[in-house]
């Protein structure tokens, strides 16, 4: 079996993006995740106000919006924690809206949080290696002992050089720093074999450093999976993203490349402005 | 970034759990040669009582699966083992005798009930989870109150033990207490191994952080479920066997006060330890019968001996082990 890392997940088509070569062959075939008309409402609030977007194959996709503008209840939708009130998500072509989140994850769509969740009490290895273990065949297997799978671990040691955190295997995760905790977040997420990552805030509550050593890495993903990036850092984003949306009271205002985003004058009065000006 | 990697060396962790051979063996030598020691000092009464030690060693095991390493605090135990206890019953008054067929049956009956109230209390958490599971219990034991096919209020007399065949003679204590250390053994086994692999990852992942295991992959709801399923049956194995060895079912089995009994068994040995189960029954089991013998009043001085251990052990008498261990 397979354990590369963010390769195609058991049993799962070969994925029509990935690749930049193919995403280039048919505009059709490269678009990732479509999601149309999504809605969601909490009482009289409209979190989710008819959002269309639209994730190519291969690139690193980001959503900004101010505080409150329905980015993490957007990712809630996407990933399968939240129901929407209406509207449809395709992913790869298959409608998605119904399916659970680990059903989402088998099919190549993987997460992680704002507010890092991870497994404080188990060893940073043992962290990635159960995200490995959800994608190496079931997990109703009584007898034979979990050590015994090499290959397995291996391949989670392998995860953890990816993300910067080779000397840190042993240790118990709760036992990191924030940024290595942030890191690990990230690692979790690609063990999972997923095709797009969803990342809500990586760089949140990170020092100058630490968000260095994150866009570094992120920018190491890039064609190996697709990243749709939720942040608030805009020199972050401006440096990773290939296309940027954004939200802005639950609606998609505009959605286009980095220098067009920054040219445009609804985006420039209804969010960026000022961050601009003391980013820039 | 990417570095040469190599075969990782893997850390004891919290998924780990040691069988103790050093000492499980000893133990297990000097509970199977236990039948030539007690007419020494009193005969079958002993005998009975440690076979009754062993039947709630197992149940507490049972209980310790998705107490302990599942993370769920389940209220409702003794339900299974009463289903059990009563399933073995009626069909050994139906003149269905072999125990291999009456046990398995047992089994099945009580997995069956746990897979029900399981896949209805599974999707509740916290506070809820524990009243559902007591919820469904006491309507499981106002069932068996109340229906006359099964003895209502006076329960089961049962004639006979279940026959085993091959020449052992299960209503012989020696037999009967053989048998009963056979099967808690090989449970014990089976939950050691069921821990270390993948399963018991899983499940005891899932206990730290389920939300995440959700978001790699994992059908939390479902995984759980079976581990509730397993637990179920083998209380309700752990429930035939009671059944036999009183040859008498009653209603009062699987009243929330067992259920109570199984949850302080537990607490007591170590929760989310493969030992917990087994200390905790045979710690709360002798005391209970020593204290008896001294005073009327027992289940005062047993209740500050329990305070004195969850003040020293808040995590279980087997932490003092482990504490041992580490040092």
């Amino acid at each position: 079996m397979s354990l590369s890392v963010a390769g195609p997940p058991q049993g799962a088509k070969a994925p029509p993006g990935g690749s930049a070569a193919h995403a280039v062959a048919s505009v059709g075939a490269s678009v990732l995740l479509q999601v149309q008309g999504l809605v969601k409402r909490y009482g009289g609030l409209v979190a989710t106000d008819g959002v269309d977007l639209t994730v190519r194959a291969g690139g690193i996709h980001a959503l900004i919006g101010p505080n409150g503008a329905g980015k993490t209840t957007l990712i809630q939708q996407l990933s399968g924690a939240l129901a929407p009130d209406a509207g449809r998500i395709v992913f790869d072509g298959q409608d998605i809206t119904a399916l659970s989140m680990h059903e989402r994850v088998h099919r190549g769509l993987a997460r992680s949080y704002q507010i890092t969740s991870i497994f404080p009490r188990l060893t940073v290895l043992d962290n990635v290696a159960l995200a490995l273990q959800a994608r190496t065949g079931s997990s109703l297997r009584f007898w034979p002992a979990a050590r015994g799978e090499v290959q397995r671990y291996t391949a989670a040691a392998g995860v953890l050089a990816r993300v910067g955190l080779a000397a840190r295997t042993a240790q118990l995760a709760g036992a990191l720093s924030h940024g290595e905790q942030r890191q690990l977040e990230v690692g979790i997420a690609l063990a999972t074999g997923a095709r797009l990552l969803l990342l809500d805030e990586p760089m949140a509550g990170m020092g100058p450093e630490e968000s260095e050593r994150m866009v570094a890495l992120l920018q190491s993903l890039r064609g190996e999976c697709t990243l749709l990036l939720v942040e608030h850092d805009m020199d972050a984003v401006f440096r990773l993203a290939d296309t940027i949306s954004v939200l802005v009271s639950g609606r998609i205002i505009a959605s286009a490349a980095p220098e067009a985003i920054r040219a445009d004058a609804e985006v420039r009065r209804a969010y960026l402005g000022d961050e601009l000006e003391a980013g820039a | 970034m990417a570095e040469p990697v190599q075969e990782p060396v893997l850390p004891r962790s919290l998924l780990d759990h040691a069988l103790g051979w050093r000492w499980a063996l000893p133990l297990f030598v000097l509970l199977l040669a236990l039948p030539l020691l007690t007419p020494l000092i009193g005969g079958d009464f002993y005998l009975g009582l440690a076979a009754r030690i062993l039947i709630f060693a197992l149940a507490a095991t049972s209980l310790n699966l998705i107490l302990g390493f599942g993370g769920l605090v389940s209220f409702g135990h003794a339900a299974f083992v009463g289903v059990g206890a009563y399933a073995a019953g009626l069909l050994l008054q139906a003149g269905i005798t072999s125990a291999w067929i009456v046990w398995p049956l047992a089994m099945l009956a009580a997995a069956l009930f746990a897979a029900v109230i399981g896949a209805i209390s599974l999707r509740t958490r916290g506070v809820y989870f524990i009243m559902i599971t007591l919820a469904f219990a006491q309507m499981l034991y106002y069932l068996a109150v109340s229906g006359k096919a099964w003895g209502g209020d006076d329960g089961l007399n049962l004639t006979a033990r279940a026959t085993l065949g091959f020449g052992l003679d299960l209503s012989q204590e020696r037999t009967f207490y053989w048998t009963t250390l056979a099967l808690c053994t090989l449970a014990l086994l089976f939950i050691w191994r069921l821990l270390n692999a993948r399963f018991g990852h899983a499940l005891q992942a899932m206990r730290e952080n389920e939300q995440r295991m959700e978001a790699v992959g994992f059908a939390v709801y479902g995984h759980r479920l079976v581990a509730f399923v397993i637990a179920g049956a083998i209380a309700g194995l752990a429930g035939a066997l009671l059944a036999s060895l009183n040859n008498f079912v009653s209603p009062a089995m699987m009243q929330w006060g067992q259920s109570g009994l199984l949850m302080v068994m537990v607490i007591l040995g170590g929760v989310g330890h493969l030992w917990g189960g087994v200390i905790g029954a045979v710690v709360f089991l002798l005391l209970e019968e020593v204290l008896s013998l001294y005073t009327i009043y027992w289940q005062f001085a047993l209740g500050a001996a329990l305070l004195a251990v969850v003040l020293v052990a808040p995590n279980g008498l087997m932490s003092l082990w482990r504490r041992k261990e580490r040092a």
